[in-house]
């Protein structure tokens, strides 16, 4: 039998501070959460890589599973913007800075972005609150530049006032070495960008296949339409990165929750090709 | 390792000398036939078959204080969290049957790196029984195991003759409780061969062999879409008595609990019977159809589980089919699984 004194206890939170929270949305129901580990042998131990999430754990309240929106390139920190949904996300939204939270992780797998993903064209496509963990994924790519070909990112809300992140669409907007759409569902008075459902924009830039993965996160229906213009064009399954969520518990393959299929969405996930999520039961 | 010979009286007073270092807990002679924590061998009542409940909550307390934390608002250390003393006192449980033994093991596999679950291995020393006399609901050689095994056990006893028993040590740590059976003999020549005489006798006869191997070899997503599942989850109520019988259904719920400044974050048993079980934030559930969760159960038990892991993850205990209140068979579900 192993020596369980030398193992790590799965279970226990590092200790953090909010650090700085921002309403995202006009709504006011997306805050991003600026959080700082407590212990220096924490914050140095934490490491991470884009797309993989974390237990953010409110002691009293429960735990949830988030993506964690900051890159590994940004230090000292980590971001996750959560949307107010639940007990345990209404309690962090009503929680201020410099109150303790505790976060458990990094946990999953994340964006192949140092593997399968080097030297390819990328084209990431967002729809409402799913852009978190592909703003990690961008900040990422964006820092390590030489390594990616074309990057072409499309992203969609419902309104301007429901877009994330603003300030950085603008800065990423200004670039030349990035291809950014940014669209909204219907006119709206000030906003003189695209209009129009992300799978249509998708359509319309018609971003081609060659040497190329595509990442998408979005609302189910968003994923669904998204598919048949980029198929039409040449893109198969296999280039295709999505990232699956389901209710879960422990975060490490054993607390049954999350499974689809064989799979556990929390280790073996959450990012799933579109060849291998097509293979599972439909249960996420 | 060590093979003794006891009788009753032997066993009892081994059984005394263990209590002063250990918790002691077998079937009880309540009327539950279940776990007992026992001061005296007279109180074991050890009936063939299965307790009513799974060997599983010793390994898995119900509930399991994971972690303390205090709730207090001044305190500079509110809301972080602590791990829970462990009192260091450890348990002995006596008269667990093979299947309920090999459970443990089973469990091990997905819980590889689930630190609470090593510790309430360490904490647990199993005294196991064997089975002479296997039950109607018994098919605990479909699935891999025997009425002999020993594995998951520190110690296996078996009856070789009325109130006679030979143990064998199977552990380090067995082998080192039955060298204080003071009032044992050394098993002889004939003890043994009265013990593989039985190896051969008790085998349960079936006609399912290679379980495990067919139930590899089948393509995963034509089982998933078999027109089978809609036929059994018909009649299942969801009550969930199957999944808290189970020796092998492992699956857990995380929650918070406070009261007066101070909490804890405790697990307990959860059931993937329950719409709850994968329930989103949003209102989504993924698995919200009684098909869905009846067919996963088995799915995860029969198909996932043997593919990720080698085995099935039952043993054949056969709770499910005695306390199924619709009479829902495994058996029946994996002769289904195999002939599809």
């Amino acid at each position: 039998m192993s020596d369980i004194s030398k193992m790590k206890n799965p279970y226990k939170p590092y200790s953090a501070r909010l650090d700085n929270i921002k309403v995202e949305t006009e709504d006011g129901n997306l805050k991003t959460f600026r959080i700082v580990l407590e212990e220096k042998a924490d914050r140095d131990a934490w490491s991470h890589v884009a797309g993989q999430f974390a237990m953010l754990s409110i002691a009293g309240k429960g735990e949830i599973p988030i993506g964690i929106a900051s890159s590994p390139t940004e230090q000292g920190y980590l971001l996750f913007t959560v949307n107010r949904a639940g007990v345990v996300t209404t309690a962090l939204h009503n929680m201020r800075e410099g109150d303790r939270i505790g976060v458990r992780g990094p946990l999953g797998n994340g964006f192949p972005v140092d593997t399968e993903l080097k030297g390819k064209n990328i084209v990431i496509i967002a729809g409402g609150f799913a852009f978190t963990t592909l703003r990690a994924t961008l900040i990422y790519m964006l820092e390590n530049r030489s390594d990616y070909g074309k990057i072409t990112v499309i992203y969609g809300a419902r309104t301007p006032g429901m877009l994330l992140y603003r300030d950085e669409l603008e800065a990423w907007q200004a670039r030349d070495d990035v291809d950014i759409h940014v669209t909204i569902d219907r006119e709206a008075p000030g906003w003189d960008g695209l209009v129009g459902f992300v799978p249509t924009i998708a359509g319309q830039v018609a971003p081609s296949p060659e040497n190329a993965a595509a990442l998408i996160c979005g609302p189910p229906i968003m994923i669904k339409f998204t598919m048949p213009p980029l198929e039409e064009i040449g893109w198969t399954d296999d280039q295709v990165y999505l990232s699956l969520e389901n209710r879960m518990k422990c975060g490490i393959g054993i607390c049954g929750h999350c499974n689809v299929g064989p799979v556990y969405v929390c280790n073996d996930g959450p990012v799933f090709t579109r060849a291998q999520v097509q293979k599972l039961p439909v249960e996420y | 390792m060590k093979v003794l010979k006891f009788d009753r009286q032997a066993i009892g007073e081994w059984l005394s000398k263990l209590a002063e270092d250990y918790d002691i807990y077998a079937p009880g002679e309540s009327s539950q036939g279940t776990w007992q924590l026992i001061s005296d061998y007279s109180q074991i009542d050890i009936k063939s078959g299965v307790p009513e409940k799974p060997v599983k909550n010793f390994l898995f307390p119900q509930p399991e204080t994971l972690l303390t934390f205090s709730t207090v608002p001044d305190d500079p250390d509110a809301f972080k969290p602590r791990e829970p003393e462990d009192s260091g006192r450890k348990n002995v449980i006596f008269g667990v049957r093979p299947c309920d033994a090999r459970s443990i093991s089973l469990n091990a596999m997905p819980y590889e790196k689930d630190t609470y679950y090593k510790a309430n291995m360490e904490k647990n020393l199993i005294i196991g029984l064997t089975c002479n006399t296997p039950c109607s609901t018994c098919f605990c050689t479909w699935t891999g195991g025997s009425p002999m095994g020993t594995e998951g056990c520190d110690i296996s006893l078996t009856e070789i003759e009325k109130d006679s028993f030979v143990a064998r040590g199977v552990t380090e740590r067995g082998d080192k409780l039955l060298c204080l059976a003071t009032a044992a003999s050394e098993a002889s020549d004939q003890d043994i061969e009265k013990l593989s005489g039985l190896e051969k006798d008790v085998a349960i006869s079936t006609d399912i062999t290679a379980l495990e191997e067919t139930l590899k070899s089948k393509d995963m997503m034509e089982l998933y879409n078999a027109p089978f599942w809609k036929d059994i989850a018909e009649r299942c109520v969801n009550c969930g008595t199957c999944t808290f019988l189970c020796p092998t259904c492992y699956c857990f719920d995380i929650q918070d609990e406070t009261l007066h400044g101070r909490g804890r974050r405790i697990r307990c048993q959860d059931s993937c019977m329950f719409p709850l079980f994968t329930l989103h934030a949003s209102g989504h559930n993924p698995r919200g159809d009684k098909v869905q969760r009846v067919r996963n159960r088995f799915m995860h038990k029969l198909k996932y589980f043997p593919d990720r892991f080698g085995s099935v993850s039952c043993v054949g205990c056969g709770r499910c089919v005695r306390d199924c209140p619709v009479n829902i068979d495994i058996r029946e579900v994996m002769r289904q699984m195999l002939t599809f």
